[in-house]
């Protein structure tokens, strides 16, 4: 009985060293390649690495379903957007034609874009769900530039981790990483369904990416900064999501 | 040692059979229990998240501008949803997504354990698999007015699961279970995008979430039928049995 407490109580020791010593290296291996989210802290930590980590492990390249043109939902709902600010209404007003995309960071050169500028690009269109973390879903089709087509413009620099992204206002803002941010179907999107963006779904600039939830697809975008860390934006969490506790990532 | 067939047929006798096996495995009582626990933080979570939009759909997609299949009567934590009532509830979804999906983890962890113990340790076949003799029409239709009579299960079901008790089990950890956990990955975008047949064959991101509605709500009858069991066969009895292992009250040998 004795020797089988013991032995016992040696395995179940080796075992629980074994697998303290295996969580810090698998902690190691995750920050190395890139597998840990910005929102990583608190109780909800371990949940949001797992799910970051295995679905960048999992859906890093794939591309996000797309759908027929009989697909495509009657009436896109266009989400409540929060009431538009002078500024805003300026903009609209002039029918964006001074609305500039200053894009920042670790990138070559610099630059900001008019949105003539940008539909003067490749022009490429998607037919993609916009799914709401609610529950509700609607099937549109997008038109824009591939982010990636901007990103190469101003020429990324190779350190760079994440592209962060701003609304008109600056309290809307988001992140994503860079695997994201090349990702084909990541468009700054300008025009929906054949037409025009509405104001209501994000015009004159909305950055779609349709492999996450709707709130990841910030309406309004005038700025985007490029980066190593996240530290330095807000509370560090990666975008406004986490500080109002939302997951920052939103593949899921 | 008294013999099998007396430990079956009388309680008094079950002592000696106690110190050599306990009635539920270790791996068995401890799976069970973080799976209470879990399901329970899954439906509180799941049920914040379906407040937020209390409409369901069939096919792809789904939305206020749209007719639903059915709508659950309670007030939304969005304001965007017509319910009839006058008020919006507070939005609860960042903290019951966050929860949600980390309880899974930990969910199908502990269902892999299970699973990986019930394959080999012989759990499955000796405690699910109902025998071939019991499932005559004879013996299902006997075993069936009981239950509706709730009659009070004998010793031998202490010691053993009746047919019933079985399909059920089966059905929840072989079917219940495994389409629970298809159908929410099945609304993840960045999941179908990656493995799009597990949300096509279910005819939809929207199908995706109603069935895991209906599911959610096949979970809980099972649980509320398990619970009633639980009482009529004896509370504490049961309890005891998985918490501790024994089955018997006052009577344990210990062993020395």
């Amino acid at each position: 009985m004795n020797n089988l407490t013991r032995r016992k109580l040696v395995t179940a020791g080796l075992a629980a060293a074994g697998g303290v010593a295996g969580l810090g290296v698998a902690a190691r291996l995750a920050q190395k390649y890139g597998l840990v989210p910005p929102d990583h802290s608190g109780i909800y930590g371990l949940g949001e690495t797992l799910n970051y980590a295995a679905y960048r492990l999992l859906t890093r390249h794939s591309m996000a379903r797309e759908f027929s043109r009989s697909q495509i939902s009657k009436r896109p709902l266009e989400n409540e957007i929060p009431p538009p600010s002078d500024e805003f209404k300026r903009f609209q007003s002039a029918g964006f034609a001074d609305w500039r995309l200053s894009v920042t960071g670790l990138v070559a050169q610099p630059a900001s874009f008019s949105v003539a500028e940008l539909k003067s690009y490749p022009s490429r269109s998607q037919i993609t769900q916009l799914a709401c973390e609610e529950g509700w879903s609607y099937i549109a089709e997008w038109i824009g530039v591939p982010l990636s087509h901007v990103l190469g413009l101003v020429g990324v620099l190779p350190r760079a981790k994440y592209v962060v992204y701003y609304s008109i206002d600056p309290d809307w803002w988001d992140s994503i990483d860079m695997a994201d941010a090349l990702h084909p179907q990541t468009f700054l999107a300008y025009g929906m369904n054949g037409g025009e963006l509405s104001v209501g779904n994000g015009a004159p600039l909305r950055l779609r990416v349709p492999r996450q939830l709707g709130y990841k697809n910030v309406k309004f975008v005038n700025r985007l900064i490029v980066t190593d860390s996240l530290k330095g934006f807000g509370k560090g969490l990666g975008s406004e999501a986490p500080e109002t506790g939302y997951a920052w990532y939103a593949g899921i | 040692m008294s013999d099998t067939a007396s430990a079956l047929s009388s309680a008094s006798a079950v002592p000696t059979a106690t110190a050599a096996a306990p009635r539920h495995a270790a791996l068995v009582r401890i799976t069970h229990w973080i799976t209470t626990l879990c399901f329970f933080a899954l439906l509180i979570s799941g049920c914040e998240i379906v407040v937020s939009h209390p409409r369901f759909y069939w096919g792809e997609t789904g939305n206020v501008l749209t007719q639903p299949l059915f709508k659950i009567p309670i007030p939304a934590s969005r304001n965007l949803v017509p319910t009839g009532y006058g008020y919006v509830l507070p939005d609860q979804n960042g903290w019951s997504r966050y929860l949600h999906f980390q309880t899974a983890w930990v969910l199908v962890f502990t269902g892999l354990l299970y699973a990986i113990y019930g394959l080999f340790r012989g759990h499955f076949w000796k405690n699910l698999v109902p025998a071939k003799t019991d499932l005559s029409r004879r013996i299902l239709s006997r075993e069936i007015a009981e239950h509706l009579r709730f009659k009070r299960p004998g010793g031998a079901d202490a010691w053993s699961y009746n047919v019933l008790q079985r399909i059920s089990y089966l059905f929840v950890i072989f079917v219940l279970f495994p389409l629970i956990i298809w159908t929410g990955l099945a609304m993840s975008p960045a999941f179908v995008a990656t493995f799009p047949a597990t949300v096509n064959l279910l005819g939809g991101q929207q199908s995706a979430r109603t069935i895991h509605f209906f599911v959610t709500v096949a979970l809980v009858l099972f649980l509320l039928v398990h619970v009633v069991m639980i009482f009529l066969a004896g509370f504490i009895s049961r309890m005891r049995a998985m918490l501790t292992g024994r089955l018997a009250t006052g009577t344990e040998v210990e062993r020395t």
